[in-house]
C-alpha cells in the first residue's frame, strides 16, 4: 500500500534541502544531456511547429538564424516544416527557459548544481527587455545581442565563476532577495543587484580590457531580471530533486509554451497533463493591450513550483499591483497557496508573515479538493512574434491538468 | 485628437505604480490613451514606435514622462493635471482579511481554536468533522443528514482522543458562556446541562436564567446521541466532564425518551457524580422522585426549578454503599403492583423482561425461565390455570422463590405481600419460612417485599410484618418506595473508562472556527469570541468522480 502523504514529504524535503550553487556558464551543447545539433529546446509542454504561438515561432526562427543554420525567416521555416529540427522542451533536458525559452546548441547556459542530490540543471543567459528572442524577436539587433552575450558575457561569467570559491548559492542569495522585495519571478530587482555585486570583482579578474568589464557589468546592472535565469535553474534544480518520487502527489513542474500549459506530477514520471493556456490578467506597456497578449508562456513558473514566486507574494507587496491588488492581497496570494501546499520552506521566509516559510510543494490533491489553482506571477508576451513583452500580470494554469493527473494517479497507483 | 506630454524630472517610479497610474489616466473621460514611464532611452523608442510620438526631449533615465492623448486640449491638460491626485490616490477598500478555505488553513492561521464549529451540508459534514478531529479540535456539529454509521464512528474516534463531537443535527450549546448555533443570553452559573434536545437546552437554561442562577456548561449532544446504537458517547462524556468541573455545582440531564438501555448507563453515570443530577427524561417515568443524588422532574420548568433550587443549598456526599450485585426477580401477586414495579425500575434496569411487557423488547420469552432483571405476574393467566391465584395459594411463589434464589445470577427478590379480605388468611406464615430458607443459603441474597394492607385487615398487619422482619426480608409499604430501593441498590456500578476531556479548555476564553453558514461567524463574532471564518466549499466542485478518488487516496494513506 501506498503512504502519500509520507511519500510527499519525502518529495518536498528533497525539494526544500536540495541546495543550488551556481557553477559555472558553458555552451548547451557541451553540458545539457542529449543536445544535439539539430535539437531546439523550448519552454512549456511539447509542442509541433503548427501549434506554436507568435512569439514562440518567432524564437526558433531567431535561434536558427543566431546558431547560422537559417539566413532568415524563410529559410528557418522551410527547415522546420521540412523536419530538420527537432523540438524538444527544457524541462526534458533538465533545463529551463524563460518565455519562449529557446535554447540552441550554441547558446550559453548557466549550468546549476544541486550539490544536496548531484542533480544538475540549464537555463540560457537573460538579455534585457525590449526586443529580445524570447518574446520571439529575431532582427539583426537581436541577434547582435545573442552573439555578444554569447562571445562576451557568457565566457567572462565562466571564468569569474571559475575563480570564485566553488560558485554562488543561490539559494542564499533568494533568501536575501526575498527579504528586499523581490519574490523571485517577476520582480528581481534585489536579486539582480546581489547576483552583480557577487561577481563583480572576479569579473574585473577575470577580464583584462576595462572597457568590455565596464560593459559587461553595465549590462547585468541595468538588467532587473538578470539574475531570473539562475534563479529558473536554481528552481529547476531544487524542484527535480523531489521529482519521481513513488506515490507523491507533489507537482514538481509547471510551464508554458505559448498554446498550452502542463504540469508534471513527482509520483508519474515524465507524463505531462496539459490543457489550454491562460491570457494573463494584469497591467499593461503603453499602447499595449489584453487584445495583443499572447497566452501564458514560459518556463519561469519552475519558480512557483519550487515556492517562490506567486507563492511569496507577500514577500512583494509592490507587483501585487500588477492585478489592482492591495498589500492585504498580495499577503492573502501567499496565504492562499499554503492550502496547497505540502510544506512550509525553511531557507524561503517572508518577513511581514513573521518570517514563516513560503509555502512549497503544491499537492495535487489539495488543487481538488479545495478547487485553489496555483497563482502564477507573470510577464505578458505580444501574440505576434518579434514584438516583445507588452505587460505583467496574474495567470492561472487550467484545472482540467490537475483532474487528468488526479484521474492518471488514480488509475496508476489505486486500481 | 491631441496630445500632450509632461516631464517630471529626478523622480522615480516603481514601474508598477507607473502602469497603474497610465491606467488611471487612460480611463479619464475624453481620453484616448495615456503613457507613463521614466524616460529611458528604450522607453523612448517604444513610445515612438506605439505612436506615443512627443518632440525630442531632453531626457534622462531618471525623469518621467507621462503622455496623454485625447479628444482635445482640454481633456489633455485636465488628464495631467490629475497625475499627482492619481499617484497619491490610496483605495479606500477595507483590508480583507485572507478567509481561509480549508480547515487546516484555518486551524494554522488561529492555532489556539479549540472548537471547530461545523453547519455545511449534511453530506460533507462528517468529512469536515473528521478533519477537525484529527486535527485535535472538539466538534459542534449543526449538520443534520449525516448517516447514522459516520456518526457513531466519529463519536467512538473523539471519544478514543478525548475530544467531544457534539451533534450532529446540534442546534445549540453555550461553551463558556457563549451560545453555539441557537443559544439564550444566559448567566454564567453553577449549573451545568447536557441536553440531547435543542429547545429544551433552550427553555431550561433560559428558565435557570430568569430564576436568578445561571449555567456554567451546556452540552447539546445530538438528538440521536441517546439511541442504542451511539449508546450516549456524548452525553456520558459530557456528565464525566461536568462531574469533574469545579465550576459546576449541578447538572441536569435533559433528553426526549432514551433507549433503555442507554438511559440505565446515564443514570448509573450520573450516579457516579457527586453531585446533585436532576434527570427529565421527557415523557419517560421516573422510578422515584429521587434517587441518592439524582433528582426526577416532571418537565422542563420543573427540571430548571430544581436545578436552581438544589445549586442553593450544600449537597451531602452520596454514601459510599456499594451497590447490590445479581440481577432483580420481581415475583408479584399483584398485576397493577406489577406493572407499577416494571415501569418505575426500566429506567434503572436494563435489559428487564417481564410476562406484562410494557413494550416488546421486554417480552420474556419463557414464563417459566427468568433471565436478566425479571418481573413476574404469577396472576396471569399461564400460571394461574388449575390452580387458585396467587393470592390465595402461595405454592407457585413458593416454588419459584426456590428457583430463583437458587440461581446464583440473582442478587435481588423483590415480592408483593397483599393482605386484606379474600387473601390468604396467614401469608407470611408460608413466606417468611421461605425467605429465611434462602437467605440462609445465600447470604448475599436481599429480599424485598411490599406490604400492602392496613391494620383493621384480617392477617393483622403487625404481625406479617414482624414474620417478614424476622426471616431477613427488607419491607416496604408502598411500590414506590419500594422501587426506589431497589433502583438504589442495584444501581449498575461506573466508572468512566476513556481519555477524560481536558478541563482546561473551559472557563477560558473561547477560540472557534467556524465552517458553513456565515450567520454562525457572525454571532461568535458579535459574542467577542476569537473566531475565524472558513470559506467552504463542496470538495473537488461537488465532482463525485474526483471526490470518491480524494477519498480513496485518504483511506491509501
Amino acid at each position: 500500500m501506498i503512504n502519500i502523504e509520507q511519500a510527499n514529504q519525502n518529495a518536498v524535503e528533497r525539494m526544500t534541502s536540495a541546495r543550488p550553487i551556481l557553477k559555472g556558464v558553458a555552451p548547451a551543447r557541451e553540458v545539457i544531456p542529449g543536445m544535439r545539433d539539430n535539437l531546439l529546446l523550448h519552454a512549456g509542454p511539447p509542442i509541433a511547429w503548427n501549434q506554436a504561438s507568435g512569439p514562440m515561432k518567432g524564437a526558433i526562427i531567431g535561434a536558427l538564424i543566431f546558431e547560422g543554420s537559417a539566413s532568415d525567416e524563410a529559410t528557418a521555416e522551410a527547415m522546420i516544416k521540412a523536419g530538420e529540427i527537432d523540438l524538444e522542451p527544457c524541462h526534458e533536458h533538465d533545463s529551463v527557459g524563460p518565455m519562449a525559452g529557446v535554447t540552441s546548441p550554441s547558446m550559453q547556459v548557466y549550468v546549476v548544481e544541486n550539490v544536496t542530490h548531484g542533480n544538475v540543471a540549464f537555463c540560457n543567459l537573460n538579455e534585457g527587455y525590449g526586443k529580445v528572442l524570447r518574446y520571439g524577436a529575431f532582427s539583426e539587433e537581436v541577434i547582435a545581442k545573442l552573439r555578444w552575450m554569447n562571445d562576451v558575457l557568457g565566457p567572462a561569467l565562466a571564468e569569474a565563476l571559475a575563480l570564485s570559491d566553488g560558485g554562488l548559492d543561490m539559494r542564499a542569495l533568494l533568501s536575501e532577495s526575498l527579504h528586499m522585495g523581490d519574490e523571485g519571478h517577476n520582480r528581481n530587482k534585489a536579486g539582480s543587484l546581489l547576483f552583480t555585486t557577487r561577481l563583480a570583482s572576479n569579473i574585473a579578474r577575470a577580464v583584462d580590457d576595462s572597457e568590455t568589464e565596464a560593459e559587461i557589468l553595465q549590462f547585468l546592472g541595468d538588467n532587473a531580471l538578470t539574475v531570473l535565469n539562475p534563479v529558473m535553474a536554481a528552481c529547476k534544480a531544487m524542484a527535480d530533486a523531489g521529482h519521481g518520487i513513488e506515490g507523491s502527489t507533489v507537482m514538481t513542474a509547471m510551464a508554458r509554451n505559448g498554446t498550452e500549459l502542463g504540469i508534471r506530477v513527482s509520483g508519474l514520471g515524465d507524463q505531462w497533463f496539459t490543457g489550454p493556456a491562460q491570457v494573463p490578467d494584469g497591467l499593461y506597456f503603453p499602447g499595449f493591450t489584453s487584445e495583443d497578449a499572447n497566452p501564458d508562456i514560459g518556463d519561469s513558473t519552475i519558480t512557483e513550483t519550487a515556492g517562490i514566486g506567486a507563492f511569496a507574494m507577500a514577500a512583494a507587496p509592490a507587483i501585487v499591483s500588477f492585478v489592482s491588488g492591495t498589500p492585504q492581497d498580495a499577503l492573502n496570494a501567499t496565504l492562499e497557496m499554503y492550502e496547497i501546499t505540502v510544506a512550509e520552506h525553511p531557507y524561503f521566509t517572508i518577513p511581514v508573515l513573521d518570517f514563516r516559510g513560503t509555502p512549497v510543494g503544491v499537492d495535487i490533491r489539495q488543487i481538488i479538493e479545495l478547487g485553489i489553482r496555483p497563482r502564477i506571477n507573470t510577464g505578458i508576451a505580444h501574440r505576434e512574434a518579434g514584438i516583445g513583452q507588452v505587460g505583467a500580470g496574474l495567470a492561472l494554469p487550467p484545472m482540467a491538468v490537475f483532474e487528468q493527473a488526479l484521474l492518471a494517479f488514480a488509475e496508476t497507483y489505486l486500481s | 485628437m491631441v496630445s500632450q506630454h509632461e516631464l517630471r524630472r529626478g523622480v522615480y517610479y516603481d514601474s508598477v505604480v507607473l502602469m497603474q497610474l497610465q491606467r488611471s489616466l487612460a480611463s479619464l473621460p475624453e481620453v484616448i490613451d495615456a503613457a507613463v514611464v521614466m524616460a529611458t532611452p528604450a522607453n523612448l523608442e517604444i513610445l515612438d514606435a506605439t505612436g506615443f510620438s512627443v518632440p525630442a526631449l531632453d531626457a534622462k533615465p531618471e525623469d518621467l514622462l507621462i503622455v496623454v492623448k485625447a479628444e482635445s486640449e482640454q481633456a489633455a491638460s485636465a488628464a495631467l493635471s490629475q497625475v499627482d491626485n492619481l499617484l497619491t490616490q490610496r483605495r479606500s477598500t477595507i483590508a480583507q482579511e485572507y478567509q481561509p478555505r480549508s480547515l487546516r488553513a484555518a486551524a494554522a492561521a488561529l492555532p489556539g481554536a479549540g472548537w471547530v464549529l461545523i453547519s455545511v451540508p449534511g453530506r460533507y459534514a462528517a468529512d469536515v468533522a473528521r478533519q477537525a478531529l484529527d486535527l485535535g479540535k472538539n466538534v459542534f456539529l449543526y449538520s443534520d443528514n449525516v448517516d447514522l454509521a459516520d456518526e457513531m464512528e466519529l463519536k467512538q474516534s473523539a471519544r478514543d482522543q478525548g475530544l467531544l463531537v457534539m451533534g450532529p443535527d446540534c442546534g445549540t450549546a453555550n461553551i463558556n458562556g457563549v451560545g453555539l448555533g441557537f443559544a439564550n443570553h444566559v448567566r454564567q452559573g453553577e449549573i451545568g446541562i447536557v441536553a440531547a434536545s435543542g429547545t429544551g437546552l433552550q427553555a431550561v437554561s433560559s428558565a435557570i436564567h430568569n430564576l436568578g442562577e445561571g449555567v456554567s456548561q451546556a452540552f447539546g449532544t445530538g438528538g440521536r446521541d441517546l439511541k442504542g446504537e451511539v449508546g450516549g458517547i456524548t452525553a456520558l462524556q459530557a456528565l464525566d466532564l461536568l462531574g469533574r468541573d469545579p465550576a459546576t455545582n449541578t447538572v441536569v440531564l435533559i433528553s426526549k425518551p432514551p433507549a433503555a438501555s442507554v438511559a440505565t448507563e446515564l443514570l448509573a453515570a450520573a450516579q457516579s457524580i457527586d453531585k446533585p443530577v436532576v434527570v427529565n427524561f421527557i415523557g419517560y417515568p421516573s422510578p422515584a422522585r429521587h434517587l441518592g443524588n439524582l433528582h426526577f422532574a416532571a418537565g422542563l420548568d420543573e427540571a430548571a426549578q430544581l436545578a436552581v433550587d438544589l445549586t442553593d443549598v450544600p449537597f451531602a456526599a452520596r454514601s459510599s454503599e456499594q451497590p447490590a450485585a445479581g440481577y432483580l426477580r420481581g415475583l408479584f401477586s399483584g398485576g397493577t403492583l406489577a406493572v407499577e414495579a416494571l415501569l418505575g425500575l426500566q429506567t434503572t434496569l436494563a435489559p428487564l423482561y417481564s410476562n406484562v411487557p410494557l413494550n416488546p423488547e421486554q417480552r420474556l420469552p419463557n414464563s417459566w425461565q427468568s433471565q436478566a432483571h425479571t418481573i413476574l405476574d404469577l396472576g396471569e393467566d399461564e400460571f394461574t390455570q388449575g390452580r387458585l391465584h396467587p393470592m390465595m395459594d402461595n405454592e407457585l411463589r413458593l416454588r419459584r422463590l426456590r428457583q430463583e434464589s437458587a440461581d446464583p445470577e440473582v442478587g435481588l427478590i423483590l415480592m408483593d405481600v397483599v393482605l386484606g379480605e379474600g387473601s390468604h388468611p396467614d401469608l407470611a406464615s408460608e413466606l417468611a419460612p421461605a425467605i429465611a430458607e434462602a437467605r440462609d443459603q445465600r447470604a448475599d441474597l436481599e429480599v424485598v417485599a411490599i406490604v400492602v394492607g392496613t391494620d383493621e385487615d384480617p392477617q393483622d398487619v403487625d404481625a406479617q410484618i414482624a414474620q417478614l422482619n424476622e426471616a431477613g426480608a427488607t419491607l416496604f409499604r408502598s411500590t414506590g418506595e419500594a422501587v426506589a430501593y431497589v433502583s438504589q441498590r442495584l444501581r449498575q456500578p461506573y466508572r468512566y473508562a476513556y481519555p477524560p476531556i481536558p478541563l482546561d479548555q473551559f472557563g477560558a476564553s473561547l477560540s472557534v472556527i467556524n465552517v458553513g453558514l456565515e450567520s454562525f461567524y457572525e454571532s461568535l463574532k458579535a459574542q467577542d469570541v476569537d473566531t475565524i471564518h472558513v470559506d467552504w466549499r463542496p470538495p473537488a466542485g461537488g465532482d463525485e468522480k474526483l471526490m470518491s478518488i480524494l477519498a480513496k487516496m485518504r483511506k491509501e494513506s
